[in-house]
């Protein structure tokens, strides 16, 4: 039992370590948000400069989301990545011909 | 036995994925997501080529706002860390300050569900601009409504999880479901960030 | 459970067990009775159409009779035929062929199985007030200005059968990521739980886009928002896109298990390995992969335009090669084997010619230029049924003859089975076959009439009288399935002396299939342990409790209750009354995911005594 309490404490102390970084992940994915809606609201840039400057900031948000929030870095989830990321594919594809390959 | 509450003797570092049960909702729950994203990938795709069909409506710019937008999407956002605070707890097995997390959660949901609600009633009723009144706004609120019923049926979920766990403790039985709704809430704030980006502040820019 | 006490049991009784039923053995035969159906319901509307063109100007059927005749025969033998009866036999053997004692999500494979039998009632009802009329493919605006309530049920019928499939496909992934034996490896796996991975693969990433699709037809019929009108800035080709993004990959949802029954039964019947099996995993991967980036070759005359075109034609090209890789390897598994012809190695002997050559009318479709001529022809009619009907149907039969022992512990009979697959071979050439010339010289797909004297009398009347072969082939397989239930003697354990491990379970299989996990040494491992051991599987574990889930009726119900409410979503816009349909049948469905999610389910145990008792 006591080597069962020690090892506990050794996944007590990891788990502090990682909700530090997800605050941090937090404070990031905020301060981005907040980017994103300061470039729209004072209008500071161009649209061809904005949108895809938008974009990047929302994708690497998610990416965060996935990757800290939703444990996708850690072992064992091989499987649920690539899941993930064959919807991303076929996502991205459904976008681009809904997007480009359409009439107007 | 899977009706036993869990000590810290007997506390596995996963309890969400100790059993065979656990695995496979895990598993199961990541592979749907996959498929979520392709359905919201659908409706974004329908949004996008309809987004300037107005039919002489309100366009995006004149609609949106971005003050209710940025409170909603401060909401989620907050959701989305108070609910990692939960699994947190639940790794440590602290059942009471999960609760806790999890019903601040919950709140946060309410309060976005709520926010929402009042956004399309703004719309309807001073810009009368409706599901019927052009492509765009089908398109609007389908979207938009898709990712508000998600979030409904998250707190739904949340309610019938906590309600009937109250007064259980946790247990190898009820970790893995507490896990899932943690990722599939997760999964909801990934789509907000795309909607906040594509539909309001990319409308907004035009 | 030996069968002579389930004979003893009541009728009530039997039919309480499969209504409550988690066991994917009996969800498999469940799937296999509901698709049989459907395919016998498809089967008369085809033989209803090519009654009407047996002659020209013929009066058999009115017009828009016929539009409802093409539609349905389209749509069951998809959605409610071909996919039901795959996902019958990929429950009945991927578990036992990876070695689980069942799915991964038992309650949820029975859900599955239910939604599609309602989703198929659901379109059928359609009958009793006017059929869906709008093609299989429900184009808009075709689809969104058709009359009557017969696009109705088709969207809720598909949107209630399609939330069932997508069950299905998340519970097989599930199961073959987790729930392998010891030892099985993934590149041990033997090809039909391959393509029932890779297939389910597709129908996760595909089906959400037609549940989309629908949801956006469905609102813009019954809710009346603008997707698809034009008057208020919608645009009809988001659904032909998003049909079509879904109705690619659902092409090789069907054909990929196919190709991996077809691997089983040349392996088991060459008695050699498969050949090239590396390469025939990642020409399945490929071929998924590939089948998700070729939808718009189904849209080359919409107009997309050259660059487009283009793209899509080179995509679809490209998967002429691993589909030739296949080829090529069922080609040297026969070579120098020590073959065994029955009924089963004569629908997949049928398969490889039937299938080159709808893959080869497939290379000429996919050439965008030539597909303004093809298009919409009864060419294209003669490509996808030599792929579906060559590819799919040979495929089911195969297995069905190959796995029946395991299924229903009887072995079919051989002369009966032998007259059904030359007469429905030969019936299948004579009707498609013809087709490919109809096509050419200008016949188009979907009309109801053609004139005399324009050179079209003679294909149709020798296209009518092969479907009247195939009739006679189906029905000669229907008497071989029934004859063999009442007199045929149960059957021997592994009678073809396979390779897998399906057949190492007990005969009949017991229903937790292993009493241990078995280990597996290697690919083929029933084979490995003929030849190098005793020709039995070596246990992983000692005899334990063995955990099973618990039956229920909730999926019954909560299927019973989204019936109901999709007669109210039909019937809302006519009658206020409906909405005691539609509430309460969301209802019903609603309360029985909540008693499922609050009622704890632990299932039960079958204790290690009862199985040292229950010996061999």
């Amino acid at each position: 039992m006591a080597e069962n309490t020690k090892s506990n404490e050794f996944h007590k102390q990891q788990s502090k370590e990682e909700m530090k970084k997800q605050l941090i992940t937090f404070a990031l994915m905020i301060i981005f948000t907040i980017l994103a809606f300061l470039i729209v609201g004072t209008e500071m840039m161009s649209k061809m400069v904005a949108i895809p400057l938008l974009l990047v900031l929302a994708l690497i948000q998610v990416g965060f989301q996935f990757y800290y929030f939703m444990h996708l870095k850690d072992k064992g989830h091989g499987m649920a990545a690539v899941m993930i990321y064959g919807g991303v594919w076929a996502a991205f594809l459904t976008v681009m011909a809904l997007t480009l390959v359409i009439w107007w | 036995m899977a009706d036993h509450s869990l000590t810290p003797e007997n506390m596995p570092q996963h309890p969400e994925k100790a059993t065979l049960e656990g695995k496979n909702k895990f598993l199961g729950l990541w592979f749907f997501l996959g498929g979520e994203t392709v359905l919201f990938a659908s409706l974004f795709g329908t949004y996008l080529a309809l987004k300037n069909s107005t039919a002489g409506g309100p366009s995006s710019q004149e609609l949106f706002g971005l003050e209710l937008v940025f409170l909603m999407t401060m909401l989620l956002l907050t959701s989305s860390l108070t609910s990692v605070y939960a699994m947190y707890h639940m790794k440590n097995n602290n059942f009471k300050k999960m609760m806790l997390w999890l019903g601040i959660t919950g709140l946060l949901g309410v309060g976005f569900l709520g926010c929402e609600i009042y956004e399309f009633y703004h719309y309807i009723h001073s810009f009368e601009f409706t599901f019927r009144s052009s492509a765009f706004g089908s398109a609007f609120y389908t979207l938009v409504g898709f990712h508000g019923g998600h979030v409904l049926f998250g707190l739904c979920w949340l309610s019938a999880l906590m309600i009937r766990n109250a007064k259980r403790g946790l247990n190898l039985y009820n970790a893995p479901k507490f896990n899932t709704f943690s990722l599939y809430w997760h999964f909801i704030d990934v789509v907000w960030v795309f909607i906040f980006t594509v539909v309001y502040l990319m409308g907004k820019v035009g | 459970m030996s069968t002579a006490i389930a004979q003893k049991r009541s009728f009530a009784a039997v039919l309480w067990d499969y209504l409550t039923t988690v066991d994917h053995k009996k969800i498999g035969k469940l799937y296999l009775y509901g698709g049989g159906f459907f395919f016998l319901l498809g089967g008369i509307e085809a033989m209803i159409i090519r009654i009407q063109l047996i002659k020209p100007e013929n009066d058999f059927i009115s017009a828009g009779l016929y539009n409802e005749m093409i539609t349905m025969h389209g749509t069951t033998m998809i959605f409610f035929a071909a996919m039901p009866l795959l996902l019958g036999l990929m429950n009945a053997v991927m578990p036992l062929q990876i070695g689980a004692r069942d799915v991964a999500f038992p309650f949820v494979n029975a859900l599955g199985f239910w939604l599609f039998l309602f989703g198929g009632i659901m379109l059928n009802v359609s009958w009793l007030t006017g059929a869906p009329d709008a093609g299989w493919t429900g184009y808009a605006p075709l689809s969104t200005l058709s009359p009557g309530h017969g696009v109705d049920y088709y969207v809720l019928g598909l949107q209630i059968s399609g939330a069932g499939t997508l069950m299905g496909g998340i519970n097989f992934l599930v199961t073959i990521v987790n729930m392998r034996a010891p030892g099985m490896t993934f590149m041990r796996m033997p090809l039909f739980s391959w393509t029932t991975f890779v297939a389910s693969v597709l129908i996760l990433f595909a089906f959400p886009a037609l549940t989309v699709g629908l949801f956006l037809m469905m609102f813009d019929r019954m809710f009346g928002s603008a997707f698809f009108d034009v008057a208020l800035g919608g645009n009809s080709i988001i659904w032909q896109h998003l049909f079509w993004i879904f109705g690619h990959p659902e092409v090789y949802i069907l054909i990929l298990p196919a190709f991996g029954i077809f691997s089983e039964i040349f392996a088991t019947f060459s008695k050699k390995r498969l050949f090239g099996y590396t390469a025939m995993v990642f020409a399945t991967i490929l071929i998924a992969f590939l089948g998700f980036m070729v939808w718009a070759h189904h849209m080359f005359t919409v107009g997309m335009g050259p660059v487009a075109n283009s793209i899509f034609a080179v995509a679809t090209m490209a998967i002429a090669v691993p589909t030739g890789i296949k080829i090529f390897n069922w080609l040297l598994t026969l070579w120098g084997g020590n073959i065994t012809i029955n009924s089963a190695m004569l629908w997949s002997l049928a398969f490889i010619p039937s299938f080159t050559i709808g893959g080869m009318t497939g290379v000429m479709v996919a050439t965008s230029v030539a597909d303004y001529q093809y298009h919409d022809t009864y060419f294209v009619i003669a490509h996808f049924h030599y792929v579906i009907v060559g590819g799919t149907v040979f495929g089911i039969l195969a297995a069905l003859h190959y796995w029946w022992p395991l299924m229903f512990n009887r072995i079919l009979n051989e002369k009966l089975g032998k007259l059904a697959f030359w007469t429905f071979f030969i019936g299948f050439h004579l009707t498609f076959f013809i087709q490919h010339f109809l096509g050419l010289m200008g016949m188009p797909r979907r009309y109801w009439v053609f004139l005399k004297n324009q050179e079209l009398d003679l294909g149709n009347l020798i296209s009518s009288i092969g479907a009247f072969f195939m009739a006679f082939g189906v029905i000669v397989f229907v008497i071989n399935a029934i004859y063999s239930g009442i007199k045929g003697k149960p059957a021997p354990h592994d009678p073809w002396d396979a390779r897998t491990l399906e057949w190492a379970v007990a005969t009949p299989v017991p229903h937790y299939n292993f009493k241990q996990l078995p280990l597996v040494r290697g690919l083929d491992p029933l084979w490995i342990e003929k030849t190098e051991g005793n020709g039995k599987l070596t246990p992983a574990e000692p005899i334990g409790d063995i955990h099973m889930p618990n039956g229920s009726i909730l999926p019954f119900i909560m299927s019973v209750g989204f019936f109901i409410a999709g007669l109210g979503f039909i019937y809302h816009m006519d009658n206020n009354l409906a909405y005691i349909l539609l509430f309460g049948g969301m209802a019903l469905a609603l309360v029985c995911m909540l008693i499922r999610s609050l009622k704890d389910d632990h299932g039960y145990h079958i204790h290690k005594e009862e199985l040292e008792r229950e010996a061999d």
